[in-house]
C-alpha cells in the first residue's frame, strides 16, 4: 500500500527524495479521510517552503485542510494536472497526483520522517484510539 | 434557530445533562478574577405600560421637521412598509445565520435571490451574502486580492470614503500590508497619471470608489487598464448603490465591494446595514462570506444549499478566509425585498430622479453669490460646493432655519476647507432645495 522508498509525516504527507530533489504528495489515508477532493491550492514555482509549515490547502466536499511541508526547500515544479482534475488526488495519491517537486534545502530533514512501516504502525494506533 | 429565554427547569435540565449543579460551577474553570462578581448594572423590569411610556418620552426628544442634505456614504431614500412587513415575519426576524443550512430553505432562497440581484447590478459573476457594511466589504476585498495575487501592497484612491480608508488602515497595521494613497485632479476624480506611477509589480490591488466620496463618477475602465497592465486587481467600492440604476456597472472590476444601505435600510444611527462582495467566478474560493447555491434534490426538485462553507470560520476557525463575515441576512433581505418592489424600471426611474434633483440643486446653489462648484466631473446625487467662509459657521445659520446643511469635508481633506458635500435624493422636494439656496444666501450675507 505505502511505497517503501517514500518517507511520511504524521500529518499524512509523503515525500519521495531522489538526490537533491524530492516529490511531495498526500497519502492514501489522507485522501480517504478527506473524501472527494474538489480543489487543491499549491504554492508558485520559486516559493520557499519550510518543513512543518503550511504549503497550501486541499479542499474536499466536507473540509479544507492544510498541506504541511514534510521538508524545506524551493518549489521547482507544481503538478499542472490538479487545477483541472483535483479528483486525481483520490484516484492516485501516491503517483500521478503528486503535488509539488522541491529542491531540498536540508536533506538531513528526511531522516526525521517516518518510513512506510512506521507510518502504517502510526495509522494502526491512530485507528485504535479513534475507532471510526 | 431562534433566541428564546430559558425557564429555570430547562436550565436545571441542561446543567444536569452536563453534570454540574449550578451555572457558577459550569464557569468554575474561568479564574475568579476574570469573572464578574456582581449582577449586571441594569434597571429592574418594567411593565408593558411603563416601557411604552419610556419609549414615547425618548421619541419626543427627537427633532422633527428638519430637511437634511447629508449623504457621504449613508443615504436617505424612500422605503416601503412592505419591506418592514416581510422583515418582521418571525421566520426571518428571529433566525440567526443558518448553520444547519438546508432546513432553512426560505432563508437560503432569500440569500440566493440577494446574490442574483447583486450580480446583475454589479456586472459580476458571483456575490456573497453578505458583509457587515461597505467599509468592511472593501477591506475584505483588499485581503482577498492579497491572497489571490500573493502581493502585499495596495494603492488606494484618496477619493475613497475616508472612513473606509480608516477601516482598511486598521486592518493593514498588523497584516504587513502597505497602503499607498493616490490623489485627485481638478475634476474631483482619481489622478490617473499618479496612479500609473504608483502601480507596480508588487501591487495587489487598486481601490477606487465610484461615485467617489466627492460624488464624482470615476473613469472605471481607464483605472482598470492601469491596474491590469501590472497584473494588479481592481477593486471598485460602491457606497451609493442606487447609482447603479443610472451608471454602467463596474464590470471591469475584479472585485466590487458595495454598501447596500440605500436599498431599503433607514439611515438610523449608522446601522445595521449590509455590505456585499461580488467578483469573478474564478476567484470564488478566496471570497469570504456565505454563498447560497441552487441545486436539485434527489427527487429532482429545486432546492438551495450553502456552498463553499468549508472555508468559513465555523469550520476553519482561525484559518477561515475571514473572521468578520457575519452575514447581515435581515438587512440583505431588506435589500432584496426593496429591489423586487422597485423592479428594473423602478430602479432606473429612481436613479433618474436623484440625478435630476442633484443637477437642479447644483444649479440653484451655484447661483448663490460666493458659492462655487469646484469639481468638473459628472456626479450622481452628491456634489461638493465651495463657500466663501467656514461650512460649520454657515451650517449653524442653516440649522436655525431647520436645514441640516452640507457636510464639511475639511477635517478629512485639509486642502478642502470651506468645502461641503451636498446630497439630494428623491426624498428632497424641489421646494426644499430652493429653501436651501435662499437660506444659504441669507447665511452668507450675515456679518462674520
Amino acid at each position: 500500500m505505502y511505497p517503501a522508498n517514500y518517507r511520511y509525516t504524521k500529518e499524512h504527507e509523503w515525500v519521495n527524495a531522489a538526490g537533491s530533489t524530492a516529490t511531495v504528495g498526500i497519502t492514501d489515508y489522507a485522501q480517504h479521510e478527506l473524501g472527494d477532493v474538489v480543489f487543491v491550492e499549491l504554492p508558485k514555482v520559486g516559493a520557499q517552503i519550510k518543513a512543518g509549515e503550511s504549503l497550501g490547502t486541499i479542499e474536499s466536499v466536507k473540509a479544507v485542510s492544510e498541506i504541511y511541508a514534510p521538508v524545506s526547500g524551493e518549489v521547482i515544479e507544481v503538478n499542472p494536472e490538479l487545477a483541472g482534475a483535483p479528483e486525481k488526488v483520490n484516484a492516485d495519491p501516491h503517483g500521478a497526483a503528486w503535488l509539488i517537486k522541491v529542491r531540498l534545502a536540508n536533506p538531513a530533514e528526511l531522516a526525521a520522517l517516518l518510513d512506510a512501516a512506521a507510518y502504517e504502525k502510526f495509522l494502526a494506533s491512530a485507528e485504535k484510539e479513534n475507532p471510526a | 434557530m431562534r433566541y428564546l429565554p430559558k425557564s429555570p427547569s430547562e436550565r436545571e435540565a441542561m446543567l444536569a445533562t452536563v453534570g454540574v449543579k449550578s451555572a457558577d460551577e459550569l464557569f468554575a474553570s474561568i479564574p475568579a478574577e476574570y469573572r464578574l462578581q456582581r449582577s449586571l448594572n441594569l434597571p429592574g423590569p418594567l411593565s408593558e405600560a411603563e416601557i411604552i411610556a419610556w419609549f414615547r418620552a425618548r421619541a419626543a426628544e427627537n427633532s422633527v421637521g428638519y430637511t437634511s442634505f447629508l449623504g457621504a456614504g449613508v443615504y436617505n431614500h424612500l422605503r416601503s412598509v412592505v419591506t418592514d412587513t416581510i422583515l418582521q415575519r418571525g421566520e426571518f426576524l428571529t433566525s440567526y445565520t443558518p448553520y444547519q443550512a438546508e432546513i432553512s430553505q426560505g432563508t437560503l432562497q432569500a440569500i440566493f435571490e440577494f446574490q442574483t440581484l447583486m450580480c446583475e447590478l454589479t456586472g459580476q459573476e458571483v456575490a456573497n451574502a453578505s458583509m457587515w457594511d461597505g467599509s468592511t466589504a472593501t477591506t475584505e476585498a483588499v485581503l482577498m486580492a492579497e491572497r489571490l495575487t500573493r502581493r502585499h501592497r495596495v494603492v488606494v484612491a484618496r477619493t475613497l470614503h475616508p472612513e473606509y480608508r480608516q477601516v482598511l488602515a486598521t486592518y493593514a497595521r498588523n497584516l504587513g500590508l502597505t497602503i499607498e494613497e493616490v490623489g485627485y485632479t481638478e475634476s474631483g476624480q482619481l489622478d490617473a497619471q499618479a496612479l500609473a506611477a504608483a502601480v507596480n509589480e508588487e501591487t495587489a490591488a487598486v481601490v477606487v470608489q465610484s461615485p467617489n466620496f466627492f460624488g464624482a463618477l470615476e473613469k472605471v475602465s481607464a483605472v482598470a487598464d492601469i491596474a491590469h497592465a501590472r497584473q494588479a486587481l481592481l477593486i471598485v467600492a460602491v457606497t451609493e448603490a442606487v447609482s447603479l440604476g443610472a451608471v454602467r456597472p463596474p464590470a471591469e472590476a475584479d472585485i466590487v465591494a458595495m454598501e447596500t444601505q440605500s436599498f431599503g435600510m433607514a439611515p438610523s444611527y449608522g446601522g445595521p446595514y449590509a455590505g456585499v462582495i461580488a467578483t469573478r467566478e474564478k476567484f470564488v474560493r478566496q471570497m469570504p462570506g456565505r454563498l447560497a447555491g441552487q441545486t436539485t434534490d434527489s427527487a429532482g426538485r429545486r432546492g438551495f444549499v450553502l456552498t463553499l462553507a468549508t472555508r468559513e470560520q465555523h469550520i476553519r476557525r482561525e484559518k477561515a478566509t475571514s473572521n468578520i463575515c457575519t452575514n447581515q441576512a435581515l438587512c440583505a433581505l431588506a435589500a432584496t425585498v426593496h429591489l423586487c418592489l422597485l423592479g428594473k424600471e423602478g430602479l432606473r426611474e429612481l436613479a433618474g430622479q436623484n440625478l435630476a434633483k442633484a443637477r437642479f440643486a447644483a444649479a440653484e446653489l451655484a447661483k448663490v453669490p460666493g458659492v462655487r462648484i469646484p469639481f468638473s466631473a459628472p456626479y450622481f446625487n452628491e456634489f461638493v460646493i465651495e463657500l466663501p467662509r467656514s461650512v460649520r459657521i454657515v451650517n449653524e445659520a442653516l440649522l436655525r432655519e431647520k436645514i441640516i446643511g452640507p457636510l464639511p469635508i475639511g477635517p478629512w481633506y485639509p486642502e478642502l476647507t470651506k468645502r461641503g458635500l451636498v446630497c439630494v435624493t428623491e426624498t428632497t422636494p424641489r421646494s426644499e432645495i430652493e429653501r436651501l439656496a435662499a437660506a444659504l444666501s441669507r447665511a452668507l450675507a450675515l456679518p462674520i
